[in-house]
């Protein structure tokens, strides 16, 4: 592993400094569980390493059922599905962080971390996606906001300019008659990265979708949000023949490659199959009925 | 059992230039590019757990806190928690095998939660409590998750055990009676190749609310 500098910032401030002290070439540590590994496969040569553990910003898991849950970048997968309000209100969360890694991973990997680490893969990000999260991000010169969707940009890249950091994630608050899920498709039972996963999210009222949004994992250079098979679904009624047709959409939104997890092809069919199953689960954690 | 040398953490990029007394920081001071990171230097090596400061890239002064016990030593940032502990102080229970956080060999608790010593630096680990394999049993008592471990025979070449024993002792202080399901959602991050896992899981459960050694 290369030389590195180690730094960790008890403010936000402080951070936001070293990120400008060292334009381009700090890293921020959280879990460390994508980082340590792509730094030792020569993946990583930032010389300064900024731990983000000790700043509060990004340790905050604040929730209530007006202003919804924000999320520091810096929650370990561990205190979100510890955390029981938090898993009531946002079960489709706790699919995913529940199966980012194993045991020990749980208890270092952060949300904020595996969206930074824009992988097409990356489990959390299609349920951030559905859900609507917003992405605060701070840097010396300010603040903005970033849509979940619009965060990861290419294989391994996000949208953060140098100096910027990720301070938190907000969810909205849950909609009456909503739900969510998300689940993918690995042929071990853990401990594998997603051959394709679907992350969606339905909101009911009077029998029809009133509002829906579906993301894929692992089928774009991205993860990737699949508009027209959350818009298909919009103004129809709750049932299977609306659901084949979101998961239709989600199948011709795809644009998988061929690699050693499974071809192309294989991967557009998961995509119709995942997303489908993954609504008909989301209908019946809103209340509603097929 | 503490050494307390200074050494280099991995193998490339490893010292001849430090050496000779050369370091990345004070080269990049020389020329003038670190005004954010300049006076940093002299504290280098009192800094201890406070870093608000850069600190780096050579050897700073840490203490680490296994088994109950403080251990002071000097790493490099880039020093994995897995090498100081193996390579610095001699604590050589946990393995390193993949080195990628995958297998699970290395597993230590980190304040009382399983973790990869392999992909967590020594210095981020000051101030927490970091128990090790060695620090599970009471003198010749075995802790009940080792003790069962071998009555259900549960190794054979034995390489992975101290780390499926560390992600079985957090599952049974998390919780006292866990189903065959949740013994397996815990140990799902650990790997063993001689494929003894249905001794590891009846051992584990069968350790569970067994109390500690």
């Amino acid at each position: 592993m290369h030389w590195v500098d180690y730094q960790r910032p008890e403010s936000l401030d402080a951070a936001l400094q070293a990120f400008a002290a060292n334009a381009g070439n700090a890293k921020a540590l959280a879990g460390g569980t994508d980082l340590l590994v792509q730094m030792r496969a020569g993946r990583c040569a930032s010389g300064v390493l900024v731990d983000i553990k000790n700043i509060p910003e990004l340790n905050e898991m604040s929730y209530s059922p007006e202003q919804g849950l924000t999320l520091g970048a810096a929650v370990p997968c561990y205190r979100i599905y510890g955390d029981k309000t938090v898993s009531a209100a946002y079960p489709a969360l706790i699919d995913a962080v529940s199966i980012i890694g194993g045991t020990q991973i749980q208890g270092r990997a952060s949300v904020g971390g595996n969206l930074c680490n824009a992988a097409p893969s990356a489990d959390v990000v299609p349920v951030l996606i559905a859900l609507g999260v917003v992405c605060k991000v701070t840097s010396a010169g300010g603040t903005r906001e970033i849509a979940a969707e619009d965060f990861c940009v290419a294989p391994g890249k996000n949208a953060l300019a140098a100096g910027e950091l990720l301070v938190s994630l907000h969810f909205p608050p849950p909609a009456l008659q909503s739900g969510a899920r998300y689940i993918r498709f690995i042929p071990r039972n853990e401990m594998d990265i997603a051959v394709a996963g679907a992350g969606v999210s339905v909101t009911l009222a009077d029998g029809r979708f009133s509002a829906a949004r579906v993301a894929l994992a692992s089928v774009a250079p991205t993860p990737l949000f699949a508009r027209e098979a959350g818009e298909a679904l919009v103004g129809r009624p709750v049932h299977a023949a609306s659901i084949a047709k979101a998961a239709a959409a989600a199948k011709a939104a795809a644009k998988p490659i061929d690699d050693m997890r499974g071809t192309a092809a294989y991967r557009r069919n998961l995509c119709a199959v995942l997303t489908r199953r993954a609504l008909e689960d989301a209908v019946a954690r809103a209340g509603g009925k097929l | 059992m503490s050494s307390n040398k200074p050494i280099e953490g991995s193998v490339e990029g490893s010292g001849a230039e430090q050496r000779k007394g050369f370091s990345r920081r004070t080269f990049i001071e020389g020329i003038g590019l670190g005004a954010g990171a300049v006076g940093s230097v002299v504290v280098t090596d009192g800094a201890q757990a406070d870093h608000h400061v850069p600190v780096g890239p050579d050897p700073v002064s840490i203490t680490l806190n296994i088994n109950g016990k403080n251990h002071d030593l000097k790493v490099e940032p880039r020093v994995t928690l897995i090498d100081a502990l193996r390579n610095q102080l001699d604590y050589t229970g946990a393995k390193k095998v993949c080195d990628r956080a995958t297998c699970g060999a290395c597993t230590v608790m980190l304040d009382g939660l399983p973790a990869y010593a392999c992909t967590t630096f020594a210095i981020e680990a000051q101030g927490r409590k970091i128990e090790t394999i060695e620090g599970i049993s009471a003198g010749d008592k075995m802790h009940p998750v080792q003790q069962y471990f071998v009555e259900h025979d549960a190794q054979q070449c034995g390489f992975c055990t101290p780390g499926f024993v560390m992600a079985g002792k957090a599952i049974v202080d998390k919780n006292p009676r866990p189903s065959m399901s949740e013994v397996e959602d815990g140990l799902c991050g650990n790997i063993c190749r001689c494929g003894t896992y249905v001794g590891v899981r009846q051992a584990v459960y069968d350790a569970a609310g067994k109390g500690s050694a």
